[in-house]
């Protein structure tokens, strides 16, 4: 299987669009740490851009390599190996890569001039979003046949985390406002995986409002052991779900 | 201020030259009672290192009660230990501890009743119920002790210096913690409290009700459950204190409720829920403040007016001014806000457009609170954006028409 996702690993580099978002990175989060006086607003930028253009890159790539590789990939199937081997060798080769160059262009930045733990948080969930993002454009792909529509697909499925879920919880907390709805807005904001990591990065960063009202309720919660440990299961299952469902997919899909 | 201090320091110095009575050592008296009982006016009660247990000895008459090595004055967790009155006296170099808790009574260590140019200073208190308690006194000196509050609960903890009905105090340089409220001041006029560090108390840092023309300076106000509360009073005046990490659901650096007329100048707040918290204040001048890293820098709701924000800097807060109406009567002009995005074409370190503190966010969240969840969303960016461009819902009178483009050297 590894032999397989080195392949994938060294296209992928030949093709040096991982290359280029990995420069694009170091420079965007280099220069935030550099013109902004203080690293605790430049961590506030870059939040920005580990949740806005980090899973919107990766999720394209990530579709578009798997329809750019479909030759390889007909090639692979009619060698002795498994299709559940192919497809993990597929997507261990651009998440890993993806990861890789998120964690070069954002982690060094971070490491040079902010090695605490909000920093080791953001690394984390930058890390989970784009394997998370990897999955979801997986499902989509090995879902549709055709390029353009599975690419659509996936940049509706982003537009739809990043963007319009905020606005569809935003209008459900206003319509049942008179409700009591903490413990509603802590399952809905798992169904985001988004939503969850921004949440999860915010009670490092936002701490001191976040105390206040109903903060408090998700500061007992997220800021606990167990809180913790929720978030990451919760991401881990948004990675793992969407490949699972990929994977059966391609098992049984007529190529 | 000045003349009863130099007095006072006279009187010291005037005792010195009287008698001397020695309690405990090798040829002192055996009990504190005894010995207060021997002295004269003038007289020092000197008491050597060792340990007591005191039930409620009276000092009333000008005498200096020294301790020698700490002697520890033990209250059993039962009785005051010591109560003083009249006038002149002075209490230094002792360690009270253990005094008694009482759910009738506000039961202190150390009592100061109907009393004058009283100064207790260079005292420990620990395991205490109330620390200092002065009610009908005027004129008197806390000075350099510490207190150490046992953390119980807010009902069954007392607080550290509590003055009721006084005026003319200086409370200067002392250390509370672990207590009820640090400080706490009902009826004192023309008192002044600076140089002192309250912290880790159960309720507030300082706590003033009803005490008009006092002025706080010099303090420092951290980690207490819920800040710093001030309320029903005039002609405050609250100058270079810092307030920092208090931190939850009802936690403000400062609240004012109903203050009027006073002046809050070169303060620091930082890394507080609420910065600043006003309701029904009238009259305020804040200026030349920081705020830093809190999650609301100030909430001045719709019930004040007349406050004047000047020369503050404003950085890194999650909102920088909330407020619950579209009145506004106060103003906010001169300050700087690291959320500015103004430009200066004429160079003259003032933005050329107006900033509007309140985002559209901030009064979503102060109608409900839930929406908090959605903080640095995408989306309550793009909203606040579109605000901006067309306000709507935002107070337009709430504005900056001079925001500063660099921070103000404070």
């Amino acid at each position: 299987m590894f032999k397989l996702a080195k392949y994938v690993w060294y296209d992928i580099l030949r093709s040096k669009v991982v290359i280029a978002y990995t420069a694009f990175l170091l420079t965007v989060s280099m220069s935030l740490f550099q013109l902004e006086a203080d690293s605790g607003k430049a961590l506030l930028s870059l939040l920005n851009i580990i949740l806005l253009i980090v899973p919107l890159v990766s999720i394209i790539f990530a579709t578009i390599h798997y329809y750019n590789s479909y030759e390889f990939i007909e090639l692979m199937l009619s060698q002795p190996v498994s299709r559940t081997r192919i497809l993990l060798s597929e997507y261990v080769g651009t998440a890993g890569s993806l990861t890789a160059a998120f964690l070069l262009g954002v982690g060094i930045p971070v490491l040079i001039y902010q090695p605490t733990a909000t920093g080791m948080a953001l690394l984390f969930t930058g890390s989970m979003l784009t394997i998370i993002t990897c999955s979801l454009a997986f499902l989509v792909s090995v879902k549709a046949r055709e390029k353009a529509r599975g690419i659509g697909a996936a940049l509706l499925c982003w537009f739809y985390f990043a963007l319009l879920y905020d606005g569809l919880l935003l209008l459900l907390i206003f319509t049942f406002s008179d409700y009591p709805l903490e413990k509603v807005t802590l399952l809905l904001t798992s169904l985001n995986p988004i939503d969850l990591a921004r949440i999860f990065l915010m009670l490092q960063l936002d701490i001191s409002a976040l105390m206040g009202y109903t903060g408090a309720t998700y500061k007992v919660f997220f800021g606990s052991g167990w809180g913790l440990l929720y978030t990451a299961v919760i991401l881990l299952a948004w990675a793992m779900i969407p490949l699972w469902m990929a994977i059966r997919r391609f098992r049984r899909k007529d190529l | 201020m000045k003349n009863w201090l130099l007095i006072s320091t006279m009187l010291m110095c005037q005792a010195a030259n009287a008698g001397t009575i020695v309690v405990g050592g090798e040829k002192g008296l055996p009990s504190i009672k005894q010995g207060l009982a021997l002295t004269k006016p003038g007289d020092t009660l000197l008491i050597k290192k060792g340990s007591w247990y005191v039930n409620n000895a009276i000092v009333d008459k000008k005498i200096v009660v020294q301790g020698e090595g700490w002697p520890v004055l033990h209250g059993a967790d039962k009785y005051v230990i010591l109560t003083v009155t009249g006038k002149g006296a002075v209490i230094r170099g002792l360690h009270f501890t253990n005094s008694g808790y009482s759910s009738m009574e506000e039961r202190p260590a150390l009592r100061i009743i109907d009393a004058s140019e009283v100064v207790v200073e260079g005292n420990r208190f620990t395991h205490t119920y109330f620390g200092i308690h002065a009610a009908n006194s005027h004129h008197f000196t806390i000075r350099n002790n510490t207190f150490q509050g046992v953390t119980r609960t807010e009902q069954t903890t007392g607080n550290g210096i509590h003055l009721w009905k006084c005026s003319h105090a200086l409370i200067d340089g002392n250390t509370a913690a672990g207590h009820r409220d640090g400080i706490y001041f009902e009826f004192v006029t023309q008192s002044i409290v600076q140089n002192n560090r309250s912290h880790h108390n159960i309720r507030y840092g300082l706590h003033f009700m009803f005490s008009d023309n006092d002025s706080y300076t010099a303090n420092a106000f951290h980690d207490n459950g819920a800040g710093v509360a001030v309320m029903f009073s005039k002609k405050v005046i609250m100058e270079r204190n810092r307030f920092n990490n208090n931190w939850g659901p009802a936690a403000y650096g400062l609240l004012l409720k109903e203050i009027s007329d006073s002046r809050i100048l070169h303060n620091a707040f930082e890394q507080n829920t609420v910065g600043i918290y006003m309701e029904g204040a009238n009259r305020i001048e804040v200026g030349y403040t920081s705020f830093r890293a809190n999650g609301w820098a100030a909430r001045v709701q719709a019930s004040c007016a007349g406050n004047n924000f000047h020369h503050n800097n404003f950085h890194t807060n999650t909102f920088d001014i909330a407020t619950n109406g579209t009145l506004v009567l106060n103003t906010f002009n001169g300050n700087y806000w690291d959320k500015y995005e103004g430009y200066d074409l004429n160079r003259d370190g003032v933005g050329d457009v107006p900033f509007h503190p309140v985002s559209l966010y901030s009064m979503l969240v102060e109608r409900d609170p839930n929406s908090l969840l959605l903080l640095r969303s995408f989306m309550v960016g793009l909203l606040d954006k579109a605000e901006k461009a067309i306000p709507s819902l935002t107070p337009e009178n709430l504005v900056d028409t001079l925001p500063f483009m660099k921070p103000i050297a404070l």
